[in-house]
């Protein structure tokens, strides 16, 4: 590879041809204000605060598209550069509503951090402010296209990474927007929910339906029981909302926050994780022996079941009946948990914390009421539960540990993983194995299933027959991998699907981060806590053995069929 | 969904021949390279605008995400997305045509039909929009109805231009 020498701010750096002057500048340290750009997403090069000056060029070159020459002498605070940069940032100001106040994203709002660090004191524009109405159609996601800056960050991510294109850029020159086609409701389109575009959103023109107030006003209720579950991946994210390492385990301090908060039963969606592996285990060990509906994919990713139902419905026979971990969890905490407590499942009011904000829309599917109630009443964001924290004036990070309820927050390392791309397949294969192989496995890791690319695709042998398995995180990926399938490329008995990159660990109601490391850092954590773990495998839960024996009955029998399983749909994605 | 009618509409798509030969018009660019343009280009020919229902049509039959259709549809000024009138008045408002003042041509016919630009009078005859640059300078300002230019135009000429158009 052709090496290329330049100096930046004077310093000397060598780079590979074809390196653009944003990434050299990084090399040294130079930082360089950007804000359309993204490490993971194609180049756009629209909003142009990332000049720079090359010595030798007429005009200021966008440094996040422009490569690098040999002997380039690169300047990125001249005078010209910074008069440019404070008038594109001014601009881009003067047609937001500046309602910083009470903003949602206040504090956590890139179009915010630009104006500090350039040092905006004035904006010598008037521009004219969009006057749209604020599309709340989605159960997930709310859209305010009066605050959005045409980054195209989130029409890239829904394109490329999620393979959905619910939104793009309509229009051209100032009435450019980014919106969906004939500015319809999120609802009515493809949108699946994953909530990745808020996850990529600088600004606050995209985020998560505020759940919030209804969980409070459960919590002030004196008649409600209000009863929780916790999702694997925010224990693994939700320490950096306070300033904590990206990686801190904060299972403890979470569980103690929500007592704080005065939930009355903190139980743990790993319980119901477990019992999935159960259900899922058993769906699997049919199938194979039937050969019917192969390969089996998993059901557990909300933003992957819409998807498949929107953009595969061809595929929906091959998707596990079994239920979510989270709507498994809410019927069984008006049933099961209800009878025992002897409480009135009337008046418990449920509540999910999740990684997720699918898992929203999943709550609100109408099927998903067969506890004879509303099976999960509010779901939050780990961003929503630290914004109840931050609001209840906790000291999060001081936090002492403490320990889920029983018997619902009883759960395995199995059900660990479970917010880890790859862990679903893990878990079950710890199941799976020992069942079909009739003795323990020598060793609970199966690092071929582990790892971060799109698609993963390994051969397991149990009870010596070889088992096809494949592996896909980000609908793009996962698309990739059905469309193999149906062109009769490639053949799998079990198929894990998540819908986000990284699995659960990088939905779209984690922490806002742009650093693509940290779903690395999370997944580290689940690993970890999986290692801690005294019983690894789902089928050992002493807690779901006794759910099976005193109230479900047989894995996959008639009760178990009647609560815990669901049917899809063909959803039109027009 | 009911196959013969389009996703989301109630246009019955199997008899009105418009669809057949939008049909018709798909098959015969589907695997050329820009293949969007050309059909969207020949579907306001067929249409006169450029419905929600066509659109998807076209979104679904070319594979494409409806969101990159309506982005384009949106972007260039030739596609309508509303029923236009039988003619379709384009005031040029390059540079040459403005200094000559196209803007108080545009005012004597929004005076004189009623409408303002990008809309269409109500007996369906006329609609008004504004273009850029055609490249007839020599003779700005310039409008065209239709296939028709006018140029060297003043705002008293108008009335008696609209007469023509029946």
């Amino acid at each position: 590879m052709e090496r290329i020498k330049l100096t930046i701010d004077n310093k000397p750096v060598e780079v590979e041809a074809g390196t653009t002057i944003l990434e050299a500048a990084q090399k040294i340290g130079v930082h360089i204000p950007t804000l359309c750009y993204h490490p993971e997403l194609r180049l756009e090069g629209a909003c142009r605060i990332c000049v720079v000056e090359v010595e030798g060029l007429r005009n200021l070159v966008a440094s996040c598209v422009y490569p690098v020459a040999d002997n380039m002498v690169v300047k990125t605070n001249s005078e010209s550069v910074r008069r440019a940069r404070k008038t594109v940032l001014e601009l881009l100001i003067a047609n937001h509503p500046m309602d910083c106040l009470v903003c949602s994203r206040h504090g956590e709002c890139e179009l915010q951090d630009l104006s500090r660090q350039l040092g905006i004191r004035q904006v010598r524009f008037t521009g004219g402010k969009r006057d749209m109405a604020v599309d709340e159609s989605s159960h997930s996601i709310v859209r305010d296209p009066n605050k959005c800056v045409l980054c195209g960050r989130c029409v890239r991510v829904c394109a490329e990474t999620q393979a959905v294109s619910a939104i793009g850029v309509a229009n051209r020159g100032s009435s450019s927007i980014v919106t969906t086609p004939f500015n319809k409701g999120l609802a009515d389109g493809p949108c699946v929910g994953c909530g990745q575009c808020i996850n990529v959103c600088p600004v606050a023109a995209l985020r998560e339906k505020d759940d919030t107030e209804r969980v409070w006003g459960a919590l002030h209720d004196p008649q409600a029981h209000v009863v929780v579950q916790v999702a694997p991946a925010v224990r693994a994210a939700l320490g950096e909302e306070f300033g904590m390492r990206p990686g801190s385990l904060v299972t403890g301090k979470t569980v103690t926050a929500l007592r704080q908060l005065g939930f009355d039963q903190i139980f743990d969606t790993q319980f119901a994780a477990d019992l999935t592996i159960i259900e899922e285990g058993h769906e699997f060990i049919h199938r194979l022996k039937n050969n019917v509906n192969l390969p089996l994919i998993t059901s557990c990713s909300p933003g992957w079941v819409g998807y498949c139902e929107r953009f595969y419905p061809e595929m929906l026979p091959h998707v596990s009946t079994c239920k979510s971990p989270q709507q498994m969890f809410g019927v069984l905490a008006k049933t099961y948990y209800a009878e025992r407590a002897n409480i009135n499942p009337a008046n418990i009011f449920s509540v999910s914390v999740m990684p997720c904000t699918a898992k929203k829309s999943e709550a609100a599917r109408e099927e998903m009421q067969s506890s004879g109630y509303r099976d999960v009443d509010a779901v939050i964001t780990t961003r929503e539960l630290a914004s109840m924290i931050r609001e209840a004036g906790i000291d999060f990070a001081n936090l002492p540990d403490s320990e889920f309820e029983l018997p619902m927050g009883m759960s395995t390392g199995a059900g660990t993983i479970f917010g880890v791309t790859g862990g679903v397949m893990e878990a079950a294969l710890r199941t799976v194995a020992e069942i079909l192989d009739g003795e323990e496995l020598p060793s609970l890791e199966f690092q071929q299933v582990r790892g971060f690319a799109g698609v993963r695709e390994a051969t397991i042998r149990i009870a010596g027959q070889p088992v096809r398995i494949a592996i896909a995180n980000g609908l793009a990926h996962a698309k990739r991998l059905l469309d193999s399938i149906k062109a009769g490329e490639a053949e799998y008995h079990f198929i894990e699907i998540m819908g986000c990159p990284g699995g659960c660990i990088g939905g779209g109601g984690q922490p806002l981060s742009t650093d693509p490391e940290i779903r690395m850092h999370r997944a580290a954590a689940l690993y970890r806590q999986d290692m801690l773990k005294k019983v690894r495998k789902s089928h050992e839960n002493p807690a779901v053995k006794e759910l099976y024996r005193s109230f479900l009955g047989e894995p996959n029998g008639e009760k178990a069929h009647q609560l815990l399983h669901t049917h899809y749909q063909a959803r039109s994605r027009y | 969904m009911d196959e013969k009618k389009c996703a989301g509409c109630s246009s019955n798509t199997t008899t009105d021949p418009r669809y057949q030969e939008l049909a018709q018009v798909i098959e015969q660019y589907r695997d050329m390279e820009g293949a969007l343009i050309m059909v969207l280009h020949r579907a306001q020919e067929i249409f006169g605008y450029l419905p929600e229902d066509v659109q998807k049509i076209v979104a679904k039959e070319l594979d494409l995400p409806l969101s990159e259709v309506y982005g384009v549809t949106t972007f260039y000024s030739y596609f309508s997305l509303k029923p236009r009138g039988k003619y379709r008045i384009a005031v040029c408002l390059g540079t040459a045509c403005y200094v000559r003042g196209a803007a108080e041509l545009v005012s004597a016919i929004e005076k004189e039909l009623g409408i303002k630009v990008n809309d269409t009078t109500e007996d369906a005859r006329f609609t008004l929009e504004v273009s850029r640059c055609i490249g007839a300078c020599g003779l700005a300002p310039v409008m065209t109805i239709n296939d028709d230019v006018y140029g060297r135009l003043t705002p008293d000429k108008i009335p008696e231009i609209l007469a023509k158009y029946e």
